[in-house]
């Protein structure tokens, strides 16, 4: 049985391919839904920006589905709405994502999952990507959702959730820290 | 009904997040424990490109500027398949890297060696019903870097490819087979298994190479697949 290929780092050099012209813009004006504004930070152990990371963004659409054929809940694919954006940190280890903000999607057996989007992270000194989700603090069905519910300490789950801007509705921000006593919560796919 | 999940990570196919001998990986790893995430329609789900995410010449390395690059000419072929040995079709692969002098086209490699103005060292392209892929471009240069004395990266092309899900995704690094520099770095050994550091070693293969034009090396790619013998999972659903 063939085995999985080893992951490798991204390294440093990979802007000339990676990173899309308009790779953070994954919703436009015509797109259903609540427009979100992502304000993220990828930190180290140390809380030092990481400034050559790459995050890439999967996510359902308003009305929580997927775009793709296995997603066969009812509700509709939104054509103007992949739910898919990739971009790239600058020198101070910060992104900027612009969407919609996601509905709730199926979980396993009857359980249903809150508003929440996939994140992955790459970088030079990351061989393999990180994973982890982006939740809503305050969002409807966080405190049923079945993944949130695997993270035993309370604190931690803090980790995955943006935080609404207290000036400006929509803005959300997002810290992801890849060490230190403040780790974001990374999962095993 | 739930959707069928794909096979967990096989032990000792996959580089530690902590990896000391490659240095930037101390202040870059998770030390607390990954939690498994059970596979939902989020994790089952994922991109899918289509042809329009294509430029002309997107695949042919050594035909996207004005001259032709420095360097070997080469092709660069293969299948991408999963662990049950299925080919994945229609899936996403980019490529990046260094030009033949060993220097990426980007503005932190200042390295003293010169750029190719005929060469930026991208490409993409999208597998076809048989999960094949080829691209042409010239052989990389090695390069040396700051992770220990006297330290060079192996001659290596980054690939990245997507795979029907989330959790396919992958990114390695294409070395070729022999590469004296192979033992010495730090990226290619923290693959675990001998096994698996050989698979991701391009081999020379005479029939994709062309007469006159260059030579050929073949590099299979395999993602994560589904679990063989799928089972009824609605024990959920009560």
């Amino acid at each position: 049985m063939p085995i999985e290929s080893g992951w490798a780092t991204v390294g440093p050099f990979f802007h000339a391919v990676l990173p899309w012209k308009d790779g953070g813009v994954m919703a436009g004006p015509e797109t259903k839904g609540e427009p979100i504004t992502i304000l993220g930070r990828v930190l180290d152990a140390e809380e030092n920006p990481i400034n050559d990371a790459l995050i890439e963004l999967w996510q359902a659409n308003a009305g929580g589905k997927y775009n793709h054929p296995e997603d066969t809940q009812s509700g509709e694919i939104d054509p103007s709405f992949q739910g898919f954006g990739r971009v790239a940190a600058d020198a101070e280890g910060s992104f900027t994502v612009k969407t919609i903000k996601p509905g709730p999607v199926r979980g396993l057996g009857n359980s249903w999952q809150a508003p929440h989007i996939q994140i992955s992270v790459f970088a030079r000194g990351v061989l393999k990507r990180l994973v982890t989700r982006l939740y809503f603090e305050g969002g409807p069905g966080n405190e049923h959702d079945p993944v949130l519910a695997l993270i035993e300490d309370e604190e931690r789950r803090e980790t995955l959730m943006a935080k609404p801007d207290p000036k400006e509705s929509g803005r959300w921000h997002f810290t992801l820290r890849l060490g230190g006593p403040r780790e974001t919560v990374f999962f095993d796919v | 009904m739930d959707p069928i999940p794909y096979r967990r990570e096989t032990p000792g196919t996959q580089p530690p997040a902590l990896w000391p001998d490659y240095r930037s990986t101390v202040l870059r790893s998770p030390r607390k424990p990954l939690i498994a995430l059970p596979h939902t329609l989020s994790e089952v789900t994922g991109p899918i490109f289509s042809h329009d995410r294509l430029q002309p010449n997107d695949a042919d390395l050594t035909s996207q500027h004005k001259d032709r690059p420095i360097g070997d000419r080469m092709i660069v072929a293969g299948r991408v398949i999963d662990e049950n040995g299925r080919p994945v079709a229609g899936t996403l692969v980019e490529i990046w890297q260094a030009n033949s002098a060993g220097r990426y086209f980007h503005a932190r490699d200042s390295r003293d060696a010169p750029l190719d103005p005929n060469f930026t060292g991208g490409g993409r392209t999208i597998t076809d019903d048989a999960g094949q892929y080829r691209f042409i471009t010239i052989k990389p240069g090695y390069y040396p870097w700051q992770n220990h004395e006297n330290a060079w990266r192996p001659a290596h092309i980054h690939f990245s490819v997507f795979g029907p899900s989330f959790v396919t995704r992958l990114i390695c690094q294409m070395y070729f087979e022999g590469d004296p520099m192979l033992p010495f770095d730090p990226i290619y050994m923290s693959v675990p298994s001998e096994a698996g550091r050989k698979q991701l070693c391009a081999a020379f293969d005479y029939d994709l190479t062309v007469p006159g034009f260059g030579l050929g090396y073949r590099f299979d790619i395999v993602l994560r697949g589904r679990d063989a013998t799928p089972f009824e999972a609605d024990d959920h659903a009560h």
